[in-house]
């Protein structure tokens, strides 16, 4: 595995963090959170225009950058510090990756490059209202119509569902575990919004009637791919929480020079002292994890599937424990609705549970482990 | 010399040693020719039997000498930090005196700071150091001093002037320990070993070439000598790993390692033995119990996650990077794991971890776990001093505020009982 970035990469983060610092303010994700759809068409645009962000892991026969896991990590890294508003999850995370490992070679060369250009917005919907993240809890079913197949059932927590161009689902049929396509706008399929905490980032209900979808991939052959599409997204969920962590523990620290109590800085009280410590330690941690699970991820590391699952674990706990103590450390001002804290804290919690909590995914690595 | 490149200097010194290395050597013998040839210590200065390499081609060496099985210069025990101490401060006389015979491992030495007045606050020892006559009289107390019994040298840190704040009244000194005002008395532990000593001078003496800098600027000295103990704070299970391949020099390394180990042999212990817990889970079948597994997961994720930080710290060290935060967490993440570990290890052995001893489980092995952890919180730094040093140093916090370094050191509160 690999200990440390490259030069390059190190270039490639410095670049990528002053673009968001300037295109993604508190005040551009406040505004964005408060929209319907929860991003812009035209920034989107402008994030793969000037960065060629959204082609960044996908292959260039396919119209990608060619990067590998790692150069994807420190994109999510650099989003999850900015709180970035935009379906880059959805789409270059998780439906892009479920393409590459699921479709054919045709498929591949049909949905990536429009995928890749940011032309499309593609989402993975697999999870149901029974809220599991594992292939068993699939329940949407996939019969034979002629040449198509038809889905009926009901897909929840799906990133951006409203607002993506194509929808990539899983789906239960004779055959066992499938994955197909359909278009945004498919009928039969009707999309609510839910409410979520964290409105930074926005999820939907889908209901299939009879929906017509295509098959992507082999009939029946989608337990394989699902699992390492699962994988892959820990690894990338991994480290857009340790961005985001990382980004709260500076913020409690630059909050606690400035305030002043009993005639003195909070920050020179040892209390405080001993909780940044701590914090570091936190956050490094989760940083050593989901880094490695990146490198894992580009070397092929036959362990990656325990790697990906204690980073998914040790950054949830991390994050969630950073926000809390950020919290904290703001006292009254951080509960309120104007301080950004919050923001980064339903980040936190959303994605502490979304994907696997860090319970799940514990069991998940030992499990892997063979104990 | 040109800038040296790696490729470079691991052709060289792989060169050097195919001509050189045989096992056959006594140690000394071995050691003194690595010394001259300049690989024993290459990133010290030329004049002092280095070659002024940087850190990370000091690493190639490294690489290459295990590559080949040549044993190193002497690095165990306090010695390391003998010789890095007296590289810096020493005086050529000093250097000339003590490098070459702690690098050959000739010399063993202890580290004579802390007292039973002052442990975290290591600066305000009160053993006394007198100038009378011609030489120096020492008395006073020290206390967890590791080798005191088979040392032939001390590193003592004493008060010289009691009129000046606490940091500025400190001198640094090569101590024999084998003289009559020396007494060296074990400390028997909570774990029943009884890996330290007491260390009670009586007008102990000590030659006035033997003060290492000026007197009074004993704790810029000492300084040094804790930065290089901080560093290698985490080589404690590299240490002493002796091959067990046939040789002369190997065997004499063995001796040497079986002397010098001998009080670390609980340290394993103290870490927390993480490598223990899946197997122990398994044998006593408490792995299927889903709480029990959700312990250990933890417990492992702490522990990789430990030891992929400390990588991440060589890594930036060896791409001559600045050190970044990775790299000063260390001690504290240490403890961490070891306590996690102990807490496990009581889960998984049930009642049984009421016992200790040879009927207990592990032959006492575990009971050893549970009643050694305490010490790694504490040793070389306890987990309070660890945190102030993170939020002031990485972190650039406020430090804490003092009220003992404005006065002369005889006015500042000091324990009353001990």
């Amino acid at each position: 595995m690999q200990f440390s970035f490259t030069s390059e990469q190190e270039e490639f983060r410095s670049v990528l963090r002053r673009f968001l610092e300037e295109k993604s303010p508190p005040s551009t994700v406040r505004r964005l959170m408060e929209t319907e759809a929860g991003w812009e068409r035209e920034s989107w645009r402008e994030l793969n225009q000037q960065l060629g962000l959204t082609a960044v892991h996908i292959p260039e026969v396919y119209g990608g950058q060619g990067f590998g896991p790692v150069e994807l990590c420190i994109v999510l890294e650099e989003m999850g510090r900015a709180l970035l508003c935009a379906p880059y999850f959805a789409s270059t995370v998780l439906a892009a990756t479920a393409i590459m490992q699921a479709g054919t070679e045709a498929q591949k060369r049909a949905l990536l490059p429009d995928i890749a250009a940011g032309e499309t917005i593609a989402t993975l919907a697999f999870t149901e209202p029974n809220g599991r993240w594992d292939a068993d809890g699939t329940e949407v079913s996939a019969q034979r119509a002629g040449g198509a197949f038809r889905l009926d059932g009901v897909k929840s927590f799906v990133l951006d569902g409203c607002t993506a161009d194509v929808i990539v689902v899983t789906a239960r049929g004779d055959a066992g575990l499938s994955f197909f396509t359909v278009p945004g706008d498919a009928a039969g399929l009707t999309r609510r919004s839910l409410r979520v905490m964290d409105p930074t980032r926005k999820q939907a209900r889908l209901e299939f009637r009879g929906v017509e979808a295509e098959l992507l991939g082999e009939e029946g052959g989608g337990v394989e791919p699902f699992a390492r599409t699962m994988t892959l997204a820990a690894v990338g969920l991994a480290n857009e929480m340790v961005g985001g962590a990382e980004k709260l523990r500076q913020s409690a620290l630059d909050y606690a020079n400035l305030r002043v109590q009993f005639g003195r800085a909070i920050a020179s009280f040892q209390s405080m002292k001993h909780k940044q410590a701590d914090m570091l330690v936190d956050v490094e941690l989760a940083k050593s994890a989901a880094y490695c699970a990146a490198s894992a991820a580009a070397e092929g590391d036959a362990e990656l599937p325990a790697i990906a699952s204690l980073a998914k674990a040790c950054a949830a706990e991390a994050y969630m424990q950073t926000a809390i103590h950020t919290i904290q450390i703001h006292g009254g001002i951080g509960f309120t609705w104007d301080n950004d804290t919050h923001l980064w804290f339903k980040r936190a919690k959303s994605s502490e549970v979304f994907l696997g909590d860090p319970t799940y995914h514990r069991e998940l690595m030992m499990r892997t482990w063979g104990a | 010399m040109s800038e040296a490149t790696e490729a470079g200097v691991r052709a060289e010194v792989r060169t050097w040693l195919e001509a050189n290395w045989n096992p056959d050597y006594g140690l000394v013998e071995w050691r003194n020719k690595l010394i001259d040839s300049g690989w024993g210590v290459p990133s010290w200065p030329k004049a002092w039997f280095g070659r002024e390499l940087p850190m990370a081609l000091e690493m190639v060496v490294e690489e290459e000498m295990q590559q080949i099985g040549a044993v190193s210069v002497a690095k165990t025990g306090i010695r390391r930090l003998a010789a890095a101490t007296l590289l810096g401060h020493g005086s050529d006389d000093q250097k000339r005196r003590y490098l070459r015979r702690s690098l050959t491992g000739e010399d063993t030495w202890c580290q004579l700071f802390s007292e039973p007045g002052s442990g975290s606050d290591l600066a305000g020892a009160t053993t006394r150091a007198e100038f009378k006559g011609n030489r120096w009289v020492i008395n006073g107390q020290k206390v967890w001093t590791t080798s005191a019994h088979h040392a032939d040298w001390g590193l003592l840190l004493a008060r010289t002037d009691w009129d000046k704040p606490k940091h500025q009244g400190l001198s640094y000194f090569v101590l024999d320990i084998r003289q009559p005002g020396v007494e060296v008395r074990p400390l028997r532990q909570m774990n029943g070993y009884a890996s330290f000593n007491q260390v009670f001078f009586t007008d102990a003496e000590v030659p006035p070439e033997n003060l290492v800098g000026e007197v009074g600027r004993g704790w810029a000295v000492a300084t040094t000598t804790l930065m290089h103990e901080r560093r290698g704070a985490d080589g404690i299970s590299r240490w002493g790993k002796s091959s067990d391949r046939p040789g002369r020099v190997y065997e004499e390394e063995r001796a040497e390692n079986a002397t010098v180990m001998e009080p670390y042999k609980w340290y394993p212990q103290r870490a927390g033995r993480v490598d223990l817990v899946v197997e122990r889970a398994k044998a006593t079948g408490r792995i299927s119990d889903p709480v029990v597994r959700q312990e250990i997961a933890k417990l492992l994720i702490l522990s990789k996650t430990a030891e992929w930080t400390a990588r991440r710290a060589r890594a930036a060290q060896m791409q001559g990077r600045p050190p970044g935060p990775e790299g000063s967490l260390g001690k504290l993440v240490g403890s961490h794991v070891a306590r996690a570990a102990a807490r496990v290890h009581t889960l998984i052995t049930g009642a049984d971890a009421m016992l200790s001893g040879d009927g207990a489980p592990m032959d006492g092995l575990i009971a050893e776990i549970l009643v050694s952890v305490p010490a790694g919180s504490i040793a070389g730094g306890t987990d309070e001093i660890q945190r102030n040093i993170i939020s002031e140093r990485v972190l650039g916090m406020p430090k804490e505020p003092r009220t003992d370094n404005d006065r002369p050191f005889r006015d500042v509160p000091k324990n009353l009982v001990v």
